[in-house]
């Protein structure tokens, strides 16, 4: 059934695979099963910083149903990607050296018949170990002289003559990303091809480095994903079980499936690192930013040059005349850093949001009209005008909708009964890009569409608003588009990150259809074509029905029909969007979403008990194309966001450099209990620098800012500053603010 | 996980004798009976457990919760922790025993879980659950790995130098609360024993955590007859709002007459090393008005003898005011 135009876009869309997902039909990649498939279980270092002195292999390779015990001795050659060869975090290939450079590096792999022969012959395999003193320390210090990331007018000076100062540090721990989806990879090797079923977020990144660091051509690389159980950044990046999965395939000429556990999940696949930001902030009396100094230091792993990119946001966010950011990094014995959900942004202005509300209590000035005082009339990091910023709306309808004029500014003046209230607020900011993207469209006889791109769905709606945006070119019905995604051989699509794909595949979606529809109208007014003798530019496609544009949809002809009555099977279109920053017009433009989260926490002192009680986030990320899908970005992230502030922290022993809570028992997330009311409005303002939609991504903004709401809550609650994640008890035990009056 | 022998058992007697060649029934058991097996399978998969023969037990006929001739209740060691929170009367009489198990888990797991595999649920220590670690628990003589490294859940009564572990169980809390007598079916014959008596602390033994002996099964655990005029309540504090171990919690049965406390059975959680007790508390409220003052001194008094360590001192406090409070709360239900 076609619907009217426009109405594809923008409303409450389910998703297109929900029922695939709901009834178990959804086939993720450690799903599948080849027949002669065998497992692969790796054995972790038990040490973080020292070396292999010895291994003893052969009680396990004894074991009943064990083929092989892979150490650096034979599993093959892998090689380190070269430049240009994709992003992978840990180049460094999995056991190519004795060197430990983390606690749970892969030191062996054993593969056997079933997942419990490998499992328990991994624990017989037995490593000795010079073990060195690890460092894990999450107290930084540069280890080199910090970067200037963006800086303007003189900082210094105007921060040490400003009359309110307000200067303090700020740590987030190390976090974990802990999709419920283990990553995985089923590695399939037939004479010289790979065909390796991954949990990725870019299938096509997948492939170079795969290819580059098992030394073959891409071309022998494919990569399936066709539904993963969420990455949040985890699974951009190829990890070392990838290759070992791969490399055991090709050894053995058997299908291998290797799937991380939970606790090497804590290990070997990446994390959020830590950060220590110092915040130097100067203002005038009436609340006028004149300094706004960030120096931020985060960890990197002992080789690697990741980087958390906590300045990203502070140079625009606010109107200031002199503003540094520095960034810093410090070695330590841990696993590899990656991208979390919001890199850089998401720690960073848990700092300068913090630090923008102490400003507030420092001047006796509300947080709301502090931020609408330092609204700047352009991006003032490079002059250029901002293509749609809605910030100061974001904050005046949040503002609105929370009741945030019942304000009292004292802290611990508000109560529920014994409960003392805390309001909070915090604004954010993510950026928007568009990457390159391809995608094809074909329009079939029996009425239906089929689309593909390599790019991939990571659950967060790709599929649906794929299909919903050929339905509002073509008026053929969600149900009736058939949307292929997640293998490298589709045409090139993005990677699943930074929110950039929904944007991405605007233009490139827009492209290919309407290619499809010209070749369909060409077929129709072809000789013996409904359309015969009529001019191709006088029709249109509407409703799914070819008709003429004088006419109604319903005078005209289905599509489907025009292609079977000419004996075509299916007509078809290639789209291409070119990189956002490819576009000399589009780089004279600061294109950013932003937002505003409006938070109260209860506190019962009598208890210690601390739990967010209400939400509202007003969300300006450009034209939203599935609200359903949309808010659901923006929930799941405050949620996220809730275990941010309060609950998440990857606990390193500083004795042995283990990541000790590497579990869902001891690493705390927030459980349903803990999800308040959670109003989330979006502004809805479409912003065409990116695309004819005026779409852009609202994967990540959710999350940023959301923790200093929460600490801003909590100090209004309770008289504590905690400027250090997660809030805990204990750091409020002694607050101020005890018992109820 | 290593590989085992599995083995269904028809009869108490039958899976007693299986059971009864193992050489200990502490840690390190080469026999373990199965119930619910949410605390049992967990660990063997992380080698913590690796006995080399598994008995299960779900097919006895210990199902049942009964009406004692005094009327107390007679609760089978397998009555799912679901059944036995939802339990008309323990929801009526024993209000305490319900919260705490409803605190605990969550839904799914609770509809797994036993009264006899809650009863005798190990550590949530991350040392002992990680192979790689030192724990004189799982290892003896091994260290503590949690003494010097992370120890924020951990106890603060009833510690040693050898072993800091709390008991994680809520049901035990509330069970410690109400006197229960655990009745226990061994080789020898049967015997009951107070549960008071059944946990040990850790001393230089952390790996003997209760007096089982080879194959000795738990049957059934006795509730007393309720107390008349007594009220009970569970209050539990943890970070999260569900699905977490107690970081304090507090088990009171509270008896007021006229303004004074004429009975009180008081027990905390996730601050001891076993279901802990406090006779202290009880003596200091036994007797003197039901009012907030003596509250807070009967706390102050269960948490007299605590030894706080490097991350867990704030336990101390929490537990005070978790007690306070489910007294208070008692006292006005
Ligand atoms: C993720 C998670 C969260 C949890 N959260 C909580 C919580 O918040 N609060 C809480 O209190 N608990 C919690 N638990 C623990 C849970 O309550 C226990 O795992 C459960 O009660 C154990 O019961 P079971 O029948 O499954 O025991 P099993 O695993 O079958 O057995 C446990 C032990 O008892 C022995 N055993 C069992 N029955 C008998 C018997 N009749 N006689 C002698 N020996 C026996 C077994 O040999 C084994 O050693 C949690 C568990 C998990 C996995
Ligand atoms: S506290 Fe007990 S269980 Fe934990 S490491 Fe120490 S000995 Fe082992």
């Amino acid at each position: 059934m076609g619907k009217s135009p426009a109405s594809y876009i923008g409303g409450d869309f389910s998703r297109i695979d929900g029922p695939l997902k709901c009834s178990g039909r959804a086939v993720y990649s450690s799903d599948f099963n080849f027949p002669g498939l065998l497992y692969a279980v790796p054995v972790c270092a038990t040490i973080a910083s020292g070396r292999i002195t010895g291994m003893d292999t052969a009680k396990a390779e004894r074991m009943p149903g064990v083929h092989v015990v892979y150490t650096r001795h034979n599993i093959g050659p892998l090689h380190r990607p070269g430049k240009g060869d994709g992003t992978i975090d840990e180049k460094r290939p999995p056991l190519s050296d004795d060197t430990i450079h983390y606690w749970g590096q892969y030191v062996a792999l054993v593969v056997a018949d079933t997942f419990e022969q490998a499992t328990d012959a991994a624990r017989h395999v037995k490593v000795s170990y010079q073990e060195d003193t690890p460092d894990v320390s999450t107290q930084l210090a540069a280890a080199e002289k910090p970067d200037v990331d963006t800086e303007r007018g003189d900082p210094e000076s105007a921060f040490a003559s400003a009359p309110v100062k307000v200067d303090h540090t700020y740590r987030s721990p190390p976090e974990t990303h802990n999709p419920i989806e283990l990553h995985a990879s089923v590695a399939v090797y037939d004479n010289g091809h790979f065909t390796l079923y991954e949990t990725t977020q870019s299938t096509m990144n997948h492939r170079k480095v795969m290819a580059a660091m098992l030394g073959v051509p891409q071309e022998q690389v494919k990569i399936i994903m066709h539904y993963l159980g969420s990455g949040f950044g985890g699974k951009l990046w190829p990890w070392p079980h990838a290759l070992l999965a791969a490399a055991a395939a090709r050894n053995l000429e058997r299908p291998i499936k290797l799937v991380v556990s939970r606790k090497m999940m804590f290990e070997s696949v990446g994390h959020r690192t830590n950060t220590q930001q110092r915040m130097r902030l100067g203002a005038s009396h009436d609340g006028k930013l004149l300094s706004l100094q960030q120096d931020y230091l985060w960890t990197r792993s002992r080789e690697g040059d990741y980087k958390e990119n906590c300045g990203e946001a502070t140079g625009f966010l606010y109107s200031t005349p002199n503003l540094r950011v520095t960034a810093g990094y410090a070695r330590r014995d841990v696993g590899y850093p990656t991208a979390m959900r919001g890199p850089g942004a998401v720690p960073g202005l848990y700092a300068v949001e913090s630090a923008m509300d102490e400003l507030a209590v420092a001047l006796d000035m509300d947080p709301v009209q502090l931020r609408i005082k330092n609204e700047p009339k352009v991006d003032e990091t490079n002059g250029h005008p901002f293509s749609s910023r809605h910030l100061v709306e974001c904050l005046t309808t949040g503002a609105e909708k929370f009741g945030w004029d019942k304000r009292q500014a004292k802290v611990g003046s508000m109560r529920d009964g014994d409960t003392v209230l805390g309001w909070g607020v915090a604004a954010c900011s993510w950026m928007a890009q568009r990457l390159p993207a391809q995608i094809s469209v074909q329009l079939n006889a029996d009425g239906s569409a089929h689309v593909a791109s390599a790019t991939q769905d990571i659950g967060t709606g790709t599929y649906t608003v794929i299909a919903q945006m050929v339905a509002q070119l073509t008026g053929i019905g969600l149900d009736r588009i058939e949307v292929k995604l997640g293998e490298s051989t589709l045409p090139p699509g993005p990677l699943s990150g930074g929110s950039m794909v929904t944007g991405s595949m605007v233009p490139a979606t827009d492209e290919a259809t309407r290619a499809a529809i010209s070749q369909l109208l060409h077929t129709a007014t072809g000789s013996g074509g409904h359309f015969a003798g009529v001019s191709a530019d006088q029709l249109t496609l509407s409703e799914g029905r070819v008709h003429r544009k004088d006419q109604a949809p319903d005078d005209g002809v289905p599509f489907g029909k025009i292609l079977a009555d000419a004996r075509v099977d299916h007509v078809s279109g290639k789209g291409q969007s070119k990189g956002s920053g490819d576009d000399p017009k589009e780089k004279k433009l600061s294109i950013h979403s932003y937002g505003a989260h409006f938070v109260e926490i209860g506190w019962q002192p009598d208890i210690a008990r601390l739990r967010v009680r209400r939400v509202v986030t007003v969300i300006d990320g450009g034209r939203v194309i599935n609200t359903r899908t949309g808010r659901n970005q923006i929930e799941g992230a405050i949620v996220m966001g809730l275990g941010m502030a309060m609950l998440e922290d990857t606990e390193y022993d500083s004795r042995n450099g283990a990541p000790i809570n590497s579990n869902l028992a001891d690493y705390l997330v927030a459980s349903h209990a803990d999800t308040p009311e959670i109003d989330v409005t979006f502004l809805d303002y479409p912003d065409y620098a990116l695309n004819a939609l005026g779409a852009r991504g609202i994967g990540e903004i959710g999350l940023a800012g959301f923790a200093a709401a929460v600490t801003s809550a909590v100090y209004h609650a309770t008289g504590v500053r905690v400027r250090d994640l997660p809030v805990r008890i204990e750091d409020l035990l002694n607050a101020p603010e005890q018992s109820a009056a | 996980m290593q590989p085992f022998h599995y083995i269904r058992a028809a009869s108490v007697e039958q899976a007693v004798a299986a059971a009864a060649q193992t050489q200990t029934a502490q840690q390190g058991a080469q026999i373990r009976y199965v119930a619910g097996g949410t605390t049992l399978l967990d660990l063997m998969k992380l080698d913590v457990e690796t006995p080399a023969r598994v008995i299960d037990i779900n097919h006895l006929p210990l199902g049942e919760v009964e009406e004692t001739a005094d009327g107390g209740l007679k609760i089978g060691a397998l009555v799912r922790n679901s059944d036995l929170a939802n339990h008309p009367k323990v929801k009526a009489h024993y209000t305490v025993l319900s919260e705490a198990l409803l605190s605990g888990a969550s839904g799914q797991l609770r509809n797994m879980a036993t009264t006899g595999g809650n009863l005798l649920q190990r550590t949530r220590c991350m040392y002992f659950r990680d192979t790689a670690m030192p724990c004189n628990k799982r290892e003896p003589g091994s260290g503590c790995g949690a003494i010097g490294g992370a120890n924020r859940m951990m106890a603060v009564l009833g510690t040693s130098e050898h072993c800091i572990a709390t008991n994680p169980s809520d049901m035990n809390v509330a069970m410690t609360a109400l006197e229960a007598k655990i009745v226990i079916h061994g080789p020898h014959g049967e015997r009951q024993v107070p549960i008071e008596d059944f946990f040990l602390e850790p001393g230089d033994t952390p790996q003997r955590e209760n007096v089982l002996k080879p194959g000795e099964l738990i049957t059934h655990a006795i509730l007393p007859p309720p107390t008349r005029g007594v009220r009970s309540h569970y209050l539990k504090l943890r970070d999260r709002a569900s699905y977490e171990f107690a970081l304090a919690s507090a088990a009171v049965v509270l008896g007021v007459d006229n303004g004074t406390v004429r009975h009180a059975r008081v027990a905390l959680g996730g601050v001891g090393t076993r279901p802990w007790r406090s006779h202290e508390a009880e003596k200091a409220l036994l007797g003197q008005p039901a009012d907030a003052d003596h509250f807070h001194a009967a706390a102050e008094a269960a948490l007299a003898g605590a030894k706080p360590y490097s991350q867990n001192g704030f336990k101390i406090e929490l537990a005070r005011r978790g007690l306070t409070k489910a007294l208070s709360t008692a006292a006005a239900a």
